[in-house]
């Protein structure tokens, strides 16, 4: 039993620490954590990493971008999933073992990136806010979450209640199953929405103008590329160091939001992924 | 509530003899007449499989053309199999296809136990509080975006002001810059993946694990099961079908290699072993605009894909008895 304590220790502090180390060195003197000084307390407390990269006009619109971005995609993405999944989980919805296949097909086999880039092109969305959203509208792990969900945990006499009533089937869904559908759907908007605020690529090929930047191609360019230090009158060490201090107060804020959702929304994503392993 | 009620369907439903459906025609018409709505519902997300999924595919006949912009995707010239002959024969060939290989093996490989071992430790801990705090915490980092995983390694790797060569440097040795090195990027590329869906991983078997019968675990004690015993007897079989599935799925994606974490630990040192299908056909299709190689070179990547997920399908089913299909 002691081993079993001493294995979970080390994986809690190996998650941890990197975090923790990040978290405190945001807040450290930018002179302490060029020279090393830094390692699980923060030294000579400040807030200047935060002061900078909250008055980056860059990284604000990469936040106000990605705000939008996640939020209107999201509810693209679930719309389109549960109107995928609902009539796909129904026995009485003929056909849907072709068109079940035919979605399922598309985790197997894909495209590729500039078939798909062709596409996007061609539906003239290149460099518009479009194609950081409907591109990816709908994933097909999460069309199948959904229509296991349908399936097997709501029973089939809610519907036919409400067919009893004389409720058709758009109402049926909007008013019976919905709503004993709220885990599930909290589930896939987490999906969708994490994949959302977490990604540059789609931006990195489909968007030049940088105004429409979601804020993890703006980190990238900063954090990565070191294009951008955010920190344009100061000395060249102070700007060196500034720099790397504004790194570690990024990192922060922007995993703010989402380490924010995560714990309302932690114990429905267990239920939701239990039912997702139980198919398979 | 202004709507008429649907009275095709309660008469329908009324009728004890509705018929559970035969294959017969005239069976879809019947079922679009009675369920028009839920036809009606899966048209957009059913365009959305066509435009950006099915069409793509059908785009990727430009891979055996000389596409160019002027004459579109259907009136450019037939090319053969030009495009993937040119990147056999391409030096980069092998190096490309052997990192993306290597990568996904090692991530594989490494990735694949961690899981399992903190779900079969997790799963022995009695003490709510502790169990939760662990799970919450090795879960946590899945939901932090591959930018800021990478930059975090950076900068904890880093040879000036990093963690790690704090501690190095601690013991005497001198700083190293690993991300600058072909040998450690791999290192770095498949830790950094096991530290971040490590926990995530895990629930799914956690949730297999909340599933085994409680009477085994009567059985084992009866025997005089020891902690370890129980795990190897019962724990383990219990959790074997989900193990198959989810092993089945991450070899079906060997090739499928995070494309996003490659190119954002890439730099110009570590091309040697960093650079991978996915990234290498970005360079020459995005930044080249050598579209019609680029599609091969992706062309050729999925297919070897596609071929190794029915073959451990086929496998599986054959060893084990389940498969995905």
């Amino acid at each position: 039993m002691i081993g079993v304590y001493i294995l979970l220790v080390t994986f809690l502090l190996v998650v941890l620490l990197p975090l923790w180390y990040i978290v405190v060195s945001s807040v450290s003197s930018p002179g302490a954590v060029s020279a090393g000084r830094v390692f699980l307390w923060p030294v000579e407390f400040t807030l200047r990493g935060y002061e900078v990269a909250l008055t980056n006009p860059k990284i604000l619109s990469g936040f106000a971008n990605s705000l939008f971005y996640t939020a209107v995609g999201t509810l693209l993405s679930v719309a389109l999933t549960v109107m995928l999944a609902y009539p796909l989980s129904r026995a009485d919805f003929v056909g849907r073992k072709v068109l079940t296949g035919a979605v399922v097909f598309t985790m197997l086999f894909a495209g590729g990136m500039i078939p798909t880039y062709l596409v996007v092109q061609a539906t003239g969305m290149l460099d518009t806010r479009w194609a950081m959203i409907i591109p990816k509208a709908v994933a097909v792990w999460p069309a199948i979450l959904a229509i296991t969900y349908f399936r097997s945990a709501i029973p089939d006499d809610v519907r036919e209640a409400g067919e009893i009533d004389g409720a058709s089937d758009l109402r049926i869904l909007w008013k019976l199953i919905l709503p004993l559908a709220t885990p599930m759907i909290a589930v896939i908007a987490l999906m969708y929405a994490i994949g959302q605020w977490n990604s540059y690529f789609d931006a990195l090929i489909y968007l030049r103008d940088d105004s429409l930047y979601p804020l993890q191609l703006v980190l990238r360019n900063i954090l990565i590329l070191n294009t951008d230090s955010g920190a344009d009158a100061a000395s060249a060490l102070e700007r060196q160091q500034l720099a790397n201090l504004l790194k570690y107060s990024l990192i922060v804020i922007s995993t703010v939001p989402m380490m924010l959702i995560y714990p309302f929304v932690a114990r429905y994503f267990t239920k939701g992924l239990l039912l997702g392993a139980v198919k398979g | 509530m202004t709507q008429a009620p649907p009275l095709p369907t309660l008469a329908a439903n009324k009728l004890p003899a509705d018929p559970t459906p035969h294959r017969r025609p005239g069976r879809l018409r019947k079922a679009l007449r009675r369920r028009w709505q839920l036809y009606l519902l899966v048209i957009p997300p059913l365009a959305y499989f066509v435009m950006f999924q099915y069409v793509p595919m059908a785009n990727g006949i430009i891979a055996f053309k000389h596409y160019n912009v002027i004459e579109g995707i259907w009136g450019s010239d037939w090319a053969g199999l030009e495009y993937f002959e040119r990147f056999f024969t391409n030096p980069m060939f092998t190096t490309v296809v052997s990192n993306t290989f290597l990568l996904s093996l090692y991530a594989l490989i490494a990735s694949f136990p961690i899981p399992i071992i903190l779900a079969l430790a997790l799963n022995e801990i009695r003490g709510r509080f502790f169990k939760r705090t662990v799970q919450m915490v090795t879960y946590a980092p899945y939901f932090i975006s591959t930018v800021i995983v990478v930059s975090m390694a950076i900068l904890i790797l880093s040879p000036r002001i990093g963690l790690i060569s704090e501690v190095t440097g601690f013991f005497g040795l001198p700083a190293t810059d690993y991300l600058a090195q072909p040998d450690f990027f791999r290192h770095v590329y498949v830790w950094t993946e096991v530290w971040q869906t490590a926990g995530y991983s895990a629930v799914i078997y956690l949730a297999a694990l909340a599933g085994v019968d409680p009477a085994l675990y009567e059985a084992a004690k009866v025997d005089g099961a020891n902690r370890l015993q129980k795990i190897w007897h019962v724990d383990l079989p219990s959790i074997t079908p989900t193990i198959v599935v989810v092993l089945i799925l991450s070899v079906g994606s060997i090739m499928a290699v995070g494309f996003e974490k490659a190119f954002l630990l890439q730099n110009p040192l570590n091309l040697s072993q960093s650079e991978i299908i996915a990234t290498y056909t970005y360079k020459l299709g995005i930044q080249n605009a050598d579209f019609s190689l680029a599609t091969a070179v992706g062309l050729f990547n999925s297919v070897i894909n596609l071929v190794l997920l029915l073959v451990v399908n086929k496998v599986s089913k054959r060893v084990t008895g389940s498969g995905l299909w």
